[in-house]
């Protein structure tokens, strides 16, 4: 059980700026709307939200805890299991399919010896199958830790990209 | 290239031109231009929606609705809030045209929000971002900044009376959200689950106001509009399917990418711009407006010209414009395998049809691949589609159900083989 003052330091200053410059987007009485942007800035600099982060967010935005737990559930970039350091969402649909992103996912399970959902032992890779991302005229791609898209990829770019996060 | 002279390349005319996305390539080029005449000369609202009504400029995110149709809509007069939200939630597979507008044209976007601001009485804009495209939201979040230093975005705009604010939001991995319902609930913070209509967004929108909602690409045809005409536009495609739209192919093509034509623009000629079926295959199947649309074979595709009226009579649609192209090499049940677990996955469980009918037909797909079919299949897959689609809240369940009906009347012969010899006929 956390301290009950600890709370406080859950989020550096930068992150609680970025969070108070999401909430100014929105009308005064609607600051709920702020809590996707608030959630990323969270993940971002903690790696993934556990109970206590998502809980912090929802007090600082004034919202119920439950209601900020719904939302990091629904939406499938947030992540409320741990991760690994790299955390590489391979697309699998259609258009990426059509050009071989069937054999790029067989090609990272075997290179890294995990399923899709699984993180390496080492903590340094996590492995999940995502849906579509659109932008599939590059396809076959994937996301590096949500934001950083790789695109027209083959098993050698795989490799040249996994040998370079470390 | 330039927004001075009327091309067909609506919004994707900066794209050949050196920093394309900056300000300063897009005041330099005729940019705003339209947005400080109308507010400045305090143009009609309902001059706008006449020339929006001329130009036949039909929705461009999928369902293809006119757009002064949908602005009438909007109570101009209410006195209260109201918003204008653009709907760039680009989710559906296939589709890829909108991140480029963001990234190669995002002012125009912002000029053509801007606009819809003046007409329908909102003073706050948000444009609504897929979330996978991040590095994207961080362009459009830069072009913001600079529209609101120019003075484009803000208060008392070019010294007038009319002030306008933009926000960007993004998503964060859920396709459901580019339903505009579920847009909505997202912008408030909320699980991505559509509101059964009515009311409509038009007088319970956002926040409970009054809203409207468009896609990118028609916002960002605004200012092309209002620059040269309605009449200029229609021009562009043919009767009742005005402009010029941009065409994302993926798939099996040489050169993949998006093409901005005009409507009515044969098949033929786009897949001959996106260098024609890879390694001289023949062409096998298209899905031609995103993955929700009814499949079509080769032929009567390359029969087709690219509108919404030609594609609907051939028994599709030309819904966002994504076109999915599959030569011989391609299983169709394993497509169609794919796509079912895409709408499963992301079915947002409120209707009961849809989020157990979406896992249903998956399953039976995927036995069917796998080489454990059973006779009647085919038809329990039919039985199951029918029940989902028209009978959930949003349109989630209708698109889930359309690919299964399409690939099983048009290859049906694929999946009748897969179930008898417990293997693949391609």
């Amino acid at each position: 059980m956390a301290h009950p003052d600890s709370n406080s330091l859950l989020l550096s200053a930068e992150s609680l700026a970025l969070i108070d410059a999401e909430v100014a987007k929105y009308p005064a009485d609607q600051k709920q709307s702020a809590v996707m942007g608030a959630l990323r800035i969270a993940q971002n600099e903690r790696g993934w939200l556990k109970p206590e982060l998502i809980e912090f967010v929802a007090d600082y935005l004034d919202m119920p805890a439950i209601a900020a737990y719904e939302v990091a559930t629904f939406y499938n970039m947030y992540d409320t299991q741990p991760v690994g350091r790299h955390k590489i969402t391979l697309c699998t649909n259609l258009p990426c399919m059509l050009m071989g992103a069937g054999e790029l996912g067989e090609h990272l399970k075997e290179k890294l010896g995990i399923g899709f959902g699984q993180t390496t032992e080492d903590g340094r890779y996590t492995l999940k199958e995502g849906e579509c991302m659109g932008a599939c005229g590059d396809a076959p791609m994937c996301l590096h830790n949500n934001h950083v898209m790789h695109t027209h990829l083959t098993p050698e770019k795989v490799d040249e990209l996994l040998d370079k996060l470390k | 290239m330039s927004l001075l002279k009327p091309t067909v390349k609506v919004c994707s005319w900066t794209q050949e031109l050196t920093d394309p996305a900056s300000l300063a390539t897009y005041v330099a080029n005729g940019g705003y231009q339209a947005l400080r005449r109308i507010v400045t000369e305090q143009m009609p609202g309902d001059d706008i929606i006449a020339e929006l009504k001329t130009s036949a400029l039909r929705g461009r995110g999928g369902a293809g609705f006119p757009t002064g149709l949908k602005w009438i809509f909007m109570p101009r007069a209410f006195p209260g809030d109201k918003y204008i939200v653009c709907n760039s939630d680009e989710g559906e597979p296939g589709t890829f045209k909108d991140r480029d507008i963001l990234r190669y044209n995002p002012h125009q976007l912002i000029e053509g929000m801007a606009i819809a601001g003046y007409v329908l009485g909102a003073k706050v804009g948000y444009n609504y971002i897929h979330g996978e495209i991040f590095e994207i939201y961080d362009i459009f979040e830069r072009a913001l900044k600079e529209a609101r230093e120019a003075g484009y975005l803000g208060d008392k705009l070019f010294g007038t009376d009319f002030s306008f604010q933009l926000h960007a939001h993004h998503g964060y991995g859920a396709y459901i959200c580019g339903e505009e319902t579920a847009l909505l609930e997202s912008i408030e913070g909320k699980k991505g689950q559509p509101r059964f209509k009515p009311p409509f967004p038009a007088s319970f929108g956002l926040y409970g106001k009054p809203t409207t909602i468009n896609n990118t690409e028609t916002l960002a045809s605004v200012p092309w509009i209002m620059q040269h005409g309605g009449q200029a536009f229609l021009e562009l495609g043919k009767p009742n399917n005005g402009g010029s739209k941009l065409f994302s192919v993926s798939g099996h093509v040489n050169n993949p990418g998006n093409f901005e034509v005009p409507l009515g623009t044969p098949f033929a000629e786009l897949l001959e711009m996106a260098g024609g079926v890879r390694k001289g295959h023949k062409l096998k199947a298209v899905i031609p407006g995103g993955s929700s649309a009814p499949v079509l074979p080769g032929d009567v595709m390359m029969d087709c010209t690219l509108d919404f009226d030609s594609i609907a009579k051939a028994g599709s649609m030309l819904g966002s414009g994504a076109v999915i192209v599959m030569d011989e090499t391609v299983c169709m049940v394993r497509a169609l395998e794919r796509l079912s677990y895409f709408y499963f996955e992301e079915s947002c469980g409120q209707c009961t049809p849809c989020r157990e009918g979406t896992g249903w037909m998956y399953r039976v797909i995927h036995r069917i691949e796998h080489g454990q079919g059973r006779p009647d299949d085919l038809d329990l897959l039919n039985s199951v589609a029918s029940r989902i689609g028209g009978h959930t809240i949003c349109a989630l369940g209708d698109a889930a159900a359309m690919p299964v009906q399409s690939f099983l009347k048009h290859f049906g012969d694929e999946f009748a083989y897969h179930v008898e010899h417990k293997r693949c006929m391609v």
